[in-house]
């Protein structure tokens, strides 16, 4: 391919790319109402930017009661997880022009986990099943003097699920999550499973034991709804298939 | 720019029900996990329950097809099923052993396969308690009865 040329002076790129978007947000304001609202915001924004940019726009230039988490605004901390269109993306890394500016732009909480205010959900449900599959290094005996080896396989074999930045949007796409918020969802069972297939760690059959639950791994329905929704392109239901396997194998 | 909202959060008509002291009830996720919730729920029956569905579903392929082809489509389709069709085919234990197979298989799998559709849908423990009910008792009937009629099938009966 040729170089891309700059053909076009730069004083286009001032405010004739900027478009008038719609953005729907579903609020909820317990200070005021006990209802759940839409509400229209009409503004101007490059649509190249992020649908964080545009509630940000709103947040600081149109009504700043517009409640919402975010940190990193790069797609890394896993804060602002929320229903965009119909789907669950990080607000962060949802560009304005990839989701159809010319309609109403529909940005929900997550689902399945209890609204405090606005798009913030309470993640502790959520943060109770990840803190259960115990998200750490467990091992044996003394500690090592130096790091502990592994090869670039045993590396390999869990690269998948290291990527995991706990935003949620996987567990909260989940049908089965949603009836009860019993199960103890996919982000769960990933982190499990980042454990389970690390050789230096020596807890995998304990984690599999708790995923063994009536509310664990067998609960999940293949639905992929959670691979479709991870923002880091985590295989999440393949995760999950694996630690259904290793679950059987072991035991039979 | 224009800034027009169809303001859920405007100059509200009346006094509000709710202000910061005050803040209107977060509706909470149903049977959200509290202290209450039992410790433990593990153990192997999930396990064995979906490892069932798979290896039921295997051989179900091959009964339910081959009972639909005989049945349906083979030698005529349905106009031959009649009394004699069916004294002439119990009068052989492979076929016995076939429609037992059949009718455990298939029953079991269909209600374990309603039991996690139950599961899935119905959010009051309640409702729950009540559907499961109702399916093992429809279940538990069916098999005795297909059981009993294969067993005791008598061809000269009249
Ligand atoms: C013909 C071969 C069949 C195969 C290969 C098969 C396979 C399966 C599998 C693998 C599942 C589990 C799905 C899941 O856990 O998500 C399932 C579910 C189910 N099966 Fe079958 N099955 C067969 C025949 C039947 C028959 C004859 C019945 C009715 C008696 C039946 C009723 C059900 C029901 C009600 C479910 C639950 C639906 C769900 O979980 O979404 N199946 N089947
Ligand atoms: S697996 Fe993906 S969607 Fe789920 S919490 Fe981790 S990063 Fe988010
Ligand atoms: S703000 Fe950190 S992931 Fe989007």
């Amino acid at each position: 391919m040729a170089t891309p040329v700059l053909d076009k002076p730069a004083q286009d790129a001032t405010a004739s790319h900027l478009i008038t978007i719609t953005l729907r947000v579903r609020r909820f304001l317990p200070e005021v109402s006990d209802e759940v609202t839409w509400e229209d915001f009409a503004l101007e924004i490059d649509p190249k930017e992020r649908v964080l940019d545009a509630l940000h726009k709103v947040k600081w230039e149109m009504d700043g009661t517009l409640t919402f988490r975010r940190s990193c605004a790069h797609g890394i901390c896993g804060s602002d997880a929320m229903r965009i269109n119909g789907r669950n993306r990080l607000a962060c890394k949802t560009l304005i022009k990839d989701i159809n500016p010319e309609k109403p732009i529909t940005v929900e909480p997550i689902k399945g986990l209890a609204v405090l205010k606005d798009l913030v959900v309470d993640m502790e449900p959520f943060f109770q099943a990840y803190r259960d599959v115990m998200p750490f290094l467990v091992t044996k005996g003394n500690e090592p003097t130096r790091e502990r080896l592994q090869s670039a396989e045993d590396r390999e074999r869990f690269d998948d699920t290291t990527k995991c930045i706990l935003c949620a949007a996987c567990t909260s796409s989940c049908p089965v999550f949603w009836n009860d918020g019993q199960y103890f969802g996919p982000a769960a069972i990933v982190n499990a499973h980042r454990f389970i297939f690390d050789s230096r760690d020596e807890a995998g059959e304990q984690r599999l034991e708790i995923l063994n639950d009536k509310d664990g791994v067998w609960r999940c329905r293949t639905t992929f709804n959670c691979t479709d929704a991870c923002p880091r392109g985590i295989e999440v239901t393949k995760a999950i298939a694996e630690v259904k396997k290793a679950l059987i194998t072991r035991r039979y | 720019m224009s800034t027009e909202t169809n303001a859920a959060v405007g100059p509200v008509e009346g006094a509000s029900l709710y202000d910061v002291d005050h803040p209107a009830p977060i509706i909470e996720p149903p049977r959200q996990r509290t202290r209450k919730t039992p410790k433990s729920t593990r153990g192997n029956f999930e396990l064995a329950a979906w490892l069932f569905m798979r290896l039921s579903g295997v051989v179900l392929v091959v009964l339910v097809i081959g009972h639909l082809l005989i049945q349906l489509v083979l030698d005529g389709g349905v106009s031959k099923i009649g009394f004699a069709f069916v004294a002439g085919r119990w009068a052989s234990p492979f076929w016995q052993v076939w429609d037992l197979a059949m009718l455990w298989l298939a029953m079991l799998h269909g209600s374990n396969g309603l039991r996690t559709v139950i599961n899935d849908y119905a959010e009051r423990a309640g409702t729950r308690l009540w559907l499961k009910g109702l399916l093992y008792t429809a279940t538990v009937f069916t098999i005795l009865l297909g059981t009993l009629v294969i067993f005791t099938f008598d061809p000269n009966i009249r």
